[in-house]
């Protein structure tokens, strides 16, 4: 199962904005309770989404520039970038379910 | 699909409650499945601190405490698994639980899927959620560094909100529809004495307006009807709580809040039944006493499997 990739404000741009598939972006942080609860469940769309979508989580706490250029006001947030810019959108913790649908919906 | 599976017990919500009933469960060699749609620790790991529960003179990290609660219970053989629960059939003595992963069939269901925020349904809160409308002090507190911040409501949770808040925001502005506080006295007391919280009773939020993110806030003092606008770019929404109980409307006897209700050894009207923690009627909303229902509620869903 393909785990989630570490991204930072340094490479933000190459694995994220260059990239040639979709990537989603899991905004957290170490004091986050329900940036806990999220991570699991991205987890297991890593694996599901694998070849389809990259995954990918940024800690807002190291990497104040990329989040307040996205706006971050509230984590755990997790944007999908399509094509260099973020084309969905999806703020605290939701089943399962619905992040599916976010995600296919941008596929 | 998954296949279907059986079990003794199944506990649906892995905060305290739900992770002490798998506790006992597990060491009456019950077969033991515990279904949490997110991560273990319930309530507890947004809360920071936990200074009421005894043992930790010096208070817990709530994370920390969840996962000690959870390897206690894994180690004593609770299966769990991520997963929503979304129906609950009877078919004869059987429960059969709908989830995302499947069905999952089980001799005694121990409910213990706590409560979430409620929201105050205005006018530009769903809007705003994320750009100024947050319902999380220790995740989102972070974000509103040396501005000022308003927290609505008047419990526990909403001055644990404030009191956090009080660690990056430059001023914290209370709003609460009556004219005292309905928290713990000790918190009242640390809010009062926080010269960085100030408050505005009787007054409700009628509407949440911007334009990208939060700019303001239109109130209404509920005593005197008078209206007025605070300019603020934070708003914390601390207003309540909501149980988890949508999908046993029509299974377990709920109260008009809909939590369960049931007698003094957790069982609903259903035999096998039972429910444990905050979920439940009445609840005091305590780690201390959801770990009590959590132990109440595994002996006598034994005592169903069992007939003893």
């Amino acid at each position: 199962m393909s785990k989630p990739t570490e991204v930072n404000d340094s490479n933000f741009d190459q694995m994220v904005l260059q990239s040639k598939t979709p990537v989603l972006v899991d905004f957290w942080a170490v004091w986050c309770g329900p940036c806990r609860m999220v991570a699991p469940v991205v987890e297991e769309l890593a694996g599901e989404y694998d070849g389809k979508v990259t995954f990918t989580k940024l800690n807002v706490d190291e990497n104040p520039k990329t989040s307040s250029q996205y706006g971050i006001m509230s984590i755990p947030t997790l944007l999908i970038f399509k094509d260099g810019a973020p084309v969905s959108n999806i703020i605290g913790f939701r089943p399962k379910a619905e992040l599916k649908k976010n995600i296919d919906a941008v596929l | 699909m998954a296949t279907k599976r059986e079990y003794d017990v199944v506990i649906i919500g892995g905060g305290p409650a739900g992770l002490t009933a798998g506790i006992y469960t597990a060491r009456a060699r019950l077969k033991s499945l515990l279904l949490e749609k997110g991560a273990t620790g319930g309530w507890i790991i947004n809360a920071g601190v936990v200074e009421n529960y005894p043992g930790f003179p010096d208070g817990i990290n709530g994370l920390e405490l969840a996962d000690a609660m959870q390897q206690q219970a894994v180690k004593f053989g609770l299966e769990t698994l991520t997963a929503e629960v979304t129906g609950l059939d009877l078919k004869g003595k059987q429960k059969v639980l709908k989830t995302g992963e499947g069905d999952i069939v089980a001799r005694a269901v121990i409910v213990a899927g706590g409560s979430d925020r409620i929201t105050l349904g205005v006018p530009g809160e769903e809007e705003f959620t994320g750009r100024g409308v947050a319902y999380c002090a220790i995740c989102d507190g972070y974000f509103y560094r040396d501005i000022p911040v308003a927290v609505v409501g008047g419990g526990n949770a909403a001055m644990n909100e404030a009191l956090e808040l009080t660690k990056f925001a430059s001023k914290v502005t209370v709003i609460h529809r009556r004219d005292e506080l309905r928290a713990t006295k000790i918190l009242q007391e640390r809010a009062f004495a926080e010269p960085k919280i100030e408050f505005l009773w009787n007054t409700v939020v009628e509407a949440i307006e911007g334009e990208d993110t939060v700019k303001n806030l239109r109130l209404k003092n509920v005593k005197t009807g008078e209206k007025s606008t605070l300019d603020i770019s934070g708003i914390f929404v601390a207003a309540g709580f909501r149980p988890n109980t949508g999908y046993l409307k029509s299974v377990v006897d709920l109260a008009e809040n809909g939590t369960i209700i049931t007698n003094e050894k957790m069982e609903t009207n259903v035999p096998g039944i039972l429910a444990a923690g905050d979920i439940r009627a009445n609840s005091i909303r305590q780690v201390a006493a959801a770990v009590g229902d959590g132990a109440v509620a595994a002996i006598y869903a034994e005592q169903h499997i069992t007939g003893k």
